[in-house]
């Protein structure tokens, strides 16, 4: 599992960031842990993409990842990191098996319009219930962990890298695997694979079960770091619009680029809205364009070209 | 009594102006086969646009008749100048490229359009009431209802009167119907297929635009106007089916009386009942409710 480039970057990177963290200012680890946060989701998002699936209504399991967060926190006190990201990911991955039996009939537009359905019947809910904190939202107590609360971020940082950095080399295995590596095929020709022997419908499934559990950790993970939750910010159609933009902008090619592509995003945000606050969507907008006319693989693309580097798969 | 009829009305009024909307961003869909996010862009537009004339109009002491004319202004300009600057300098190049892939460059176009907003028009909010105030209200079955909502009304039957002549009883109509049908065939007959593309999404602009501005009177026009009714509108054309004229206005219909309903009587699920309906149709019938028959191509 590890002994190929991708895992041992993976494992070093991760290692050295968390070691950085320690002596880097807040804004910084800040920046991290929303970006890496997000990472997750998009690393959901870029298998389905390998397969030529685009959801625009992940917000749905990024969403539902955050509100199991926040219910667990009001209801039952529920405050360790742990128990928290798991109740994200698994009420997103339940939702996600469950909703993938129809999702995996669906191609193109079709797909992309029933997550955004879906995902905008939940948002229609939280919206209009009260208890579910309405267009408002909830306030998220601080994390502990193992029944320690810590004195500073740092720890929460730690935690969620590593949670990506496991994450990635779980996905990096998964796509090496004969089912993962299905991924491009069912993409470039559906009747063959099944010619093959392989079920697609199967094979869809699972990845959309696999993007959802992630997006769900990412909700959990995002809510956690912010301290808050609200459906216009976790749930509504734009948000899901957003992490279909990074995952563009990360490109397709590797699991290390949600990583990337998520701090980018981070960054090219925080940058956009301090020097033009009326028009960072703007900046964001024409970033996007620019991306899927001039670079289609992505940022991951440019690195590649950049290390002049073969294939290292 | 009162209540149902209050509810038809508001229902049949909700309807119609999806209905204009959402016509604009189905005819675009059946002729080039792109599902354009960036058409809630273009009712923002719309709406921005007449509501600031109208007061500007207002101001300078010219009649309030004149809003009417404003408003028709607003949609042409810009459904002409939006809808051409984006076919032509962005949509014309990715037409040979994956259809989601044109979905994601118009949601880019959607956040450009929706900070120039922010940028031309500022974030406070415009109030266009002139027209509204101008027809005053009337009483229909005991209660009272303002003249302007039941105009709306009016245009969306023009529209879609408008929409059917054209499309069934002018050269124009079969030469798009002979490109929805089979775009390679029309242009091995000579149909100049890059201008229809344009003449279509200038002409799917335009709806878009005027169902915004026709209803700026109505409303107050803040910032994230387009954000809702995009996918209000993709719920419209995905229960009538997409790139139907008929669908788009039994969708319009379905969404905007049950929408109605729900604001009345159970107001918890407005937004729910449209999504779960939205859902709903695309899980039993994914091609909508009235979708054109597809030719199958071999």
């Amino acid at each position: 599992m590890f002994n190929d480039k991708t895992s041992k970057f993976l494992l070093v990177a991760g290692l050295l960031l968390i070691l950085g963290g320690a002596f880097a200012p807040n804004w910084i680890v800040n920046q991290f842990m929303f970006g890496f946060s997000r990472a997750l989701a998009i690393l959901g998002l870029m298998v389905l993409w390998r397969t030529g699936l685009v959801s625009f209504g992940h917000a749905f399991y990024f969403g539902l990842g955050a509100y199991a967060v926040a219910i667990l926190d009001i209801k039952l006190g529920v405050t360790d990191v742990f128990l928290r990201l798991i109740a994200g990911a698994l009420v997103a991955g339940t939702a996600g098996f469950l909703v993938g039996f129809i999702m995996r009939n669906y191609r193109d537009i079709f797909f992309a319009m029933l997550n955004t359905a879906i995902s905008m019947v939940l948002f229609g809910i939280v919206v209009k219930t009260e208890a579910l904190g309405s267009t408002d939202g909830f306030a998220i107590s601080m994390s502990t962990i193992l029944g320690v609360s810590p004195e500073t971020k740092y720890p929460l940082f730690v935690i969620i890298t590593l949670v990506g950095m496991v994450s990635a080399i779980l996905v990096n295995y998964y796509l090496k695997t004969t089912f993962g590596k299905l991924t491009t095929a069912i993409r470039d020709n559906e009747i063959r694979v099944e010619y093959l022997g392989f079920s697609v419908a199967h094979a869809i499934h699972l990845k959309y079960s696999i993007s959802a559990i992630l997006a769900g950790g990412a909700g959990a993970l995002m809510a956690m770091s912010l301290g808050q939750v609200d459906p216009e910010s976790m749930i509504n159609w734009t948000v899901s619009g957003e992490l279909v933009f990074i995952t563009i902008l990360s490109g397709p090619g590797n699991v290390i680029a949600p990583f990337i592509g998520s701090l980018v995003f981070e960054v090219l945000r925080t940058y956009a809205f301090e020097l033009a606050p009326q028009a960072w969507q703007l900046i964001m907008g024409a970033t996007f364009l620019t991306i899927i006319f001039f670079i289609p693989g992505g940022i991951w693309s440019v690195l590649e070209k950049i290390g002049g580097k073969k294939n290292d798969k | 009594m009162d209540t149902f009829l209050t509810i038809l009305l508001d229902g049949l009024q909700f309807s119609s102006y999806l209905f204009i909307v959402s016509a604009g961003l189905t005819i675009i869909f059946g002729v080039m086969k792109i599902l354009n996010v960036a058409h809630g862009s273009f009712y923002a537009w719309g709406a921005y646009t007449a509501a600031f004339f109208i007061g500007k109009f207002s101001d300078m002491g010219m009649p309030d008749a004149l809003g009417f004319l404003i408003i028709i202004a607003a949609a042409v300009v810009v459904g002409v100048v939006l809808g051409f600057i984006i076919e032509q300098g962005i949509l014309k190049y990715m037409y040979q490229r994956d259809e989601v892939l044109i979905v994601l460059a118009t949601f880019g176009l959607f956040l450009v359009l929706e900070d120039i907003i922010l940028i031309a028009f500022g974030t406070d909010p415009y109030f266009a009431y002139q027209p509204m105030a101008l027809l005053a209200a009337v009483e229909i079955g005991g209660i009272t209802r303002d003249v302007y909502g039941l105009t709306l009304i009016g245009v969306a039957t023009l529209v879609a009167i408008g929409c059917w002549w054209l499309l069934n009883k002018t050269k124009w109509g079969t030469i798009l119907k002979a490109v929805i049908f089979d775009r390679e065939m029309g242009i091995s007959m000579g149909i100049n297929v890059p201008l229809v593309y344009t003449l279509t999404f200038i002409g799917g602009a335009i709806l878009g635009g005027l169902g915004g501005a026709y209803i700026a009177p109505t409303i107050s026009v803040a910032p994230g106007l387009g954000t809702e009714v995009i996918v209000l509108s993709f719920a419209v054309v995905v229960v009538g089916g997409m790139g139907s004229i008929v669908g788009a206005a039994i969708g319009s219909l379905i969404i905007g009386l049950l929408r109605a309903v729900a604001v009345h009587e159970l107001p918890q699920v407005e937004l729910f009942v449209v999504f779960a309906v939205m859902a709903v149709v695309l899980v039993f019938r994914p091609e909508g409710l009235f979708a054109p028959a597809k030719p199958r191509k071999i």
